[in-house]
């Protein structure tokens, strides 16, 4: 599947922006595999979004649980707990 | 054409002028509260040389449009503005102005204060500080979740990495 992936803040600095992503997903396309798929993709992945650290997720540019099932298309955003104020 | 409510921006804003042109032309207003948030120049640990604030363009209008609408149906507010500074700012500058207009006070307070305590929790910004000791991106505190379930909304922002990574 067609999707858009943006990295933000701590997680931007390490893996870069994003962008655009073709993936194959192997199970239900949730928030929680693409985050265990991209963990896959190099030790920098494994290390910003291993399953203990606090990341946070939004999908089509709102806050989402990582349980939620990714459609065609879909934007996912990746980035730490929000701190503005 | 009137401004935009929800407006993420470089550039600092005037307080004063924001308010008057909430109550512009209208009798009806009874109260305006504001909340401006500035650049402390030290935390408990260091001192602040500046800090820099990053955005999720889109998702962060959006999100905080919404935050808006909740407040209204809530408080029954009149009206609302919410600017935002991103980039890099310096201590002592203006981060952040809510300001709402009400019949009375309270609900003009609790409108306010209500927006900023969801503002904290959910809207997607991030600060880095630049302190002596290096640049390092603020935590989220655990407090401010609190603050928003007080209003009987869920929050769960704030989490401290499980694995004894960096803090």
């Amino acid at each position: 599947m067609k999707l858009t992936l943006k990295y933000f803040a701590s997680l931007r600095e390490a893996l870069g922006a994003g962008g655009p992503l073709e993936w194959t997903p192997e199970a239900e396309p949730t928030a929680a595999a693409l985050r265990a798929w991209l963990r896959a993709q190099s030790p920098a992945h494994a290390q910003a979004l291993a399953p203990g650290r606090a990341v946070r997720v939004a999908v089509d540019q709102a806050l989402a649980d990582e349980s939620v099932k990714l459609r065609e298309g879909a934007e996912v955003a990746f980035f730490p707990p929000v701190t503005g104020g | 054409m009137a401004a935009a409510r929800v407006r993420i921006q470089q550039a600092d804003f005037d307080v004063g002028a924001e308010l008057a042109a909430l109550q512009a032309g209208r009798t009806d207003v009874g109260a305006v509260a504001s909340f401006v948030g500035c650049v402390r120049g030290h935390t408990r640990a260091d001192d602040v040389s500046a800090m820099t604030l990053e955005h999720y363009p889109g998702m962060t209008e959006r999100a905080i449009e919404a935050m808006i609408v909740e407040a209204e149906a809530r408080f029954g507010l009149q009206g609302a503005v919410v600017i935002h500074r991103v980039g890099r700012l310096l201590p002592g500058e203006r981060i952040v102005l809510v300001a709402v207009t009400a019949p009375h006070r309270r609900a003009a307070f609790q409108g306010c204060e209500f927006l900023m305590d969801y503002l904290k929790t959910h809207a997607p910004f991030w600060k880095k500080e630049a302190t002596p000791q290096g640049e390092r991106w603020v935590d989220a505190r655990v407090a401010d979740d609190e603050a928003l379930r007080r209003w009987g909304l869920a929050s769960a922002n704030a989490g401290v990495d499980a694995d004894s990574g960096e803090h």
